[in-house]
């Protein structure tokens, strides 16, 4: 079945690793994939969306508007941002933990993530919220929110990949050392 | 080996091995680095590869090669081929024995580029052949015919991508044989070689000759197809064309005419394609070259099809294309819904989204330089000539430092137009260190001949950081693993006739503001180079902390620098300990020293 994948955060979360893992699950299966990022300009802190497609004939690297299947979220503004490639039907996890911009000390920006959440809610139909930080500091990481949120996508049975499939080819790319603590980020986002 | 996910350079890269490419030159440039990176990575040693100092050098680095009959990669983003474009149009007359292709990139959006320029104007312009792949798999084996063709016709070839070939992923099944070829060698012959007008005459004519030629053979190419039937038909090429396959599928009751090669067009093919159309519409990234070519060959031939595009509004001509902007295009064109529209979902009362803007990274040492420039100039009147690299940064708020940037290099020589026309001005060029190599050098020559009163700034942050960290000749490091004597800027400097050269530490804030002072007063042009590495090619110190007891709440540090890891926390400065590089430039900036390195953890 072809499937179409959006992540989306801000620089340094998380989010490449998260789209590979998608891809290759699905490469094992030996479907076709078609990735591609838009990053902005080199630096940290700015925006990144991976758009992942999987199946058979994908023809645009980017996923057409309202054709998205899933969207994983790493921080809320930027899904909202990103809302306008899902589906009608389609399903959203999110996590709640807003990043602030780097510029906002300087623009007195009164950004705030709740706001998002709940706009989120309110447009989609399918929407998984999820506490991030918390699930974060229980793993003892602010590295795993990647594998936390694919744990929470996988279970909400709205992505074509098993649990099985994720962990072969999230563990194939990691250390040995780290495979403990990220079996039980993908536990604990499967908890939710 | 089993299909694995590829990026579009990297199956460039893999293409061009395997095509038994011995000479891989190229200037560092988005979206086009990594093809000369992957080479490098996957070098068995068979193969010379480098980073030139600039792309003309690139280019006529790789003429030689392909003289002496070795197989040639030449790469670039579209801006570069400016700067190689003396040598290119020189040496498409006089051609080449070992195939050369010349990989040039082109941006559309343009998302890391100062132009959107199409290279395909450069193909018809220099009369050279173009490739232009729709898909990381077709650049694999695009690039393996591209070499095929330059040889078959003497001539050097252009492969053109756009970004999101160059920067998508697909899955490829890739070789990793290298096809065996030797390198004849250069055999002596003026009549070929040396060019004179009367031999750019001759070769006028047969290059001539030669593009009708391929256009002819272009006709027949694996990658040039016509497919469908009916009385509409889409020209396409490049990703446009896998956006319009995204938005008409399977479809069999439109015409498609997919052009791999803009130039030379192949002209009996779309005559094939155009048989029984009523309209045309052309689908393609940047500039309306097809489009063009279409209409000709109707005007030529008398067919009598209305052609839509660019030219006609019926596509967008600037910005980058999309599936959803060819489907808006495609379903004016036949009259139909547009296929995604249905299944969006409205926007609707949407809260404001904040902006995300690029920023120097914290810790940057172009921070510092810059703070250092605009403390000690306070009150006078200035001109900051920026260039092109991370320290166009400068310019955000609240350095806002710099007052022009046009292309790599023009920092310097801006700044001296400045200083000859407004006398009464301090007029700096701040160059980064890569930049000064590549084309900032014949810049000084020129201010210390004609007696400019400047200030060079030269930002050596030890690395080209903008497109992805790569070395230079500052560095000592090659692309063959070598390590090499590092090429040093001050003596270049100094051996070039200026005479105050300081070289200082940016970090080190009040003495950089004292150098700036001092050195800025002097007349005719002199030097501060700023040397202190980007905070990727190097560790980071003790981060620093604000001690709330003394801190006055006054936000100097923030209002002033603007580094990402000072934020606000409950209405106070505080140092994001996970960000912060301990550069500690803030500390000097707070006025009551309630910033301050923070002792044991890090
Ligand atoms: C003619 C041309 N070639 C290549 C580029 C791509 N490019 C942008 S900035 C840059 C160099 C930046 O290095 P440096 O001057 O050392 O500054 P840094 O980014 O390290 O601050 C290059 C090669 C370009 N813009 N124009
Ligand atoms: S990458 Fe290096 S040069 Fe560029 S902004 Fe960051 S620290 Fe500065
Ligand atoms: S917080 Fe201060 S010391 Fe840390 S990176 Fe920013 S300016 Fe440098």
């Amino acid at each position: 079945m072809n499937m179409n994948y959006l992540l989306c955060g801000v620089g340094g979360q998380g989010t490449v690793l998260a789209a590979k893992v998608l891809a290759a699950a699905a490469i094992a299966k030996g479907e076709e994939v078609k990735t591609t990022e838009t990053i902005g300009m080199a630096q940290r802190g700015g925006s990144v969306t991976s758009y992942v497609r999987t199946g058979y004939g994908i023809h645009s690297p980017i996923i057409p508007l309202g054709t998205a299947d899933v969207i994983i979220g790493f921080e809320p503004g930027e899904v909202v941002r990103n809302l306008k490639y899902l589906k009608k039907g389609g399903t959203v996890v999110v996590s709640t933990k807003s990043v602030m911009p780097v510029t906002a000390a300087l623009t007195n920006s009164t950004y705030n993530g709740e706001e998002m959440v709940e706009y989120i809610k309110k447009a989609a139909e399918n929407v998984i919220i999820i506490d991030g930080e918390k699930l974060c500091n229980e793993c003892g990481s602010d590295k795993v929110l990647n594998v936390i949120l694919l744990g929470a996508a996988i279970k909400s049975g709205a992505v074509g990949i098993t649990l099985e499939e994720t962990k072969d080819a999230l563990l194939k790319r990691l250390p040995a050392k780290l495979h403990d603590l990220n079996i039980k980020a993908l536990e604990l986002g499967m908890r939710g | 080996m089993p299909e694995q996910l590829v990026m579009g350079n990297e199956a460039i890269a893999f293409g061009a091995i395997k095509a038994g490419v011995k000479m891989v030159a190229g200037y560092p440039g988005t979206p086009s680095t990594e093809v000369l990176e992957t080479i490098a990575k996957n070098n068995n040693g068979n193969i010379h590869v480098e980073w030139s100092i600039n792309e003309k050098a690139a280019l006529e680095v790789g003429a030689g090669a392909a003289y002496a009959g070795a197989r040639t990669l030449v790469t670039m983003k579209q801006v570069g081929l400016n700067v190689a474009s003396d040598p290119l149009m020189s040496l498409n007359y006089v051609g080449v024995k070992g195939g050369m292709v010349i990989l040039v990139a082109d941006d559309p959006g343009p998302i890391s580029s100062q132009t959107e320029q199409d290279t395909r104007h450069y193909a018809k312009f220099a009369k050279m052949m173009v490739f232009d792949p729709s898909s990381p798999k077709e650049a694999y084996e695009m690039i393996q015919d591209a070499f095929e063709y330059s040889e078959k016709y003497g001539e050097p070839v252009f492969m053109r991508p756009t970004t999101r070939i160059c920067h998508g992923y697909q899955t490829i099944e890739l070789s990793t044989e290298a096809e065996e070829r030797e390198v004849e060698g250069f055999v002596k012959d003026s009549d070929r070689w040396v060019i004179f007008p009367k031999l750019s005459y001759n070769n006028h004519i047969k290059l001539e000759k030669k593009l009708v030629e391929i256009s002819e053979d272009f006709n027949t190419y694996r990658f040039n197809t016509v497919t469908g039937k009916g009385t509409k038909g889409i020209i396409a090429s490049g990703v446009g064309y896998e956006y319009v396959k995204e938005v008409v599928g399977d479809r069999e009751d439109i015409k498609i005419f997919k052009v791999a090669t803009a130039n030379p067009f192949p002209e009996k093919l779309a005559l094939e394609f155009l048989e029984g159309l009523d309209s045309v519409l052309a689908m393609e990234e940047l500039d309306p070259v097809l489009e063009r070519e279409i209409t000709y060959v109707c005007g030529k031939y008398n067919v009598n099809a209305k052609v839509y595009g660019k030219l006609t509004g019926h596509v967008v001509n600037a910005g980058e294309l999309s599936a959803d902007k060819a489907a808006e295009s495609i379903a004016e064109f036949l009259g139909e819904e547009n296929v995604f529209a249905a299944n969006q979902i409205s926007a609707e009362g949407a809260p404001e989204l904040p902006a995300r803007p690029p920023v120097l990274c914290p810790g940057c040492p172009h921070r510092a330089s810059f703070y250092a420039v605009k403390v000690a100039m306070k009150g006078k009147k200035t001109r900051y000539c920026g260039d092109i690299g991370c320290y166009t940064l400068g310019n955000a708020m609240p350095l806002d430092m710099v007052d022009t940037c046009l292309c790599m290099g023009a920092g310097l020589t801006m700044a001296q137009g400045f200083a000859h026309a407004e006398e009464d001005v301090y007029s700096f060029g701040f160059i980064g260190d890569s930049t000064f190599f590549a084309s900032g050098m014949t810049g000084v020559v020129n201010a210390v001949y004609n007696q400019a009163n400047i200030t060079i700034v030269l930002l050596d942050n030890s690395t080209t950081a903008m497109t992805g960290h790569q070395p230079h000749p500052g560095t000592g490091r090659t692309m063959m693993g070598d390590v090499v004597n590092c090429v040093d800027p001050e003596m270049i400097l100094k051996g070039m006739g200026v005479k105050t050269v300081v070289t200082a530490d940016p970090l080190d804030l009040e003495n950089a503001v004292e150098v700036v002072k001092k050195t800025a007063e002097e007349k005719g042009v002199k030097a501060i180079i700023f040397k202190s590495p980007c905070i990727a090619v190097t560790k980071p110190a003790q981060r620093e902390v604000i001690d709330e007891d003394k801190c006055i709440n006054c936000k100097k540090c923030i209002k002033e620098l603007g580094c990402p890891a000072i934020v606000l926390k409950d209405g106070k400065a505080f140092i994001e300990k996970s960000m912060c590089f301990g550069c500690s430039v803030c500390e000097t900036v707070c006025p009551v020293q309630a910033i301050s390195k923070a002792g044991g953890d890090k």
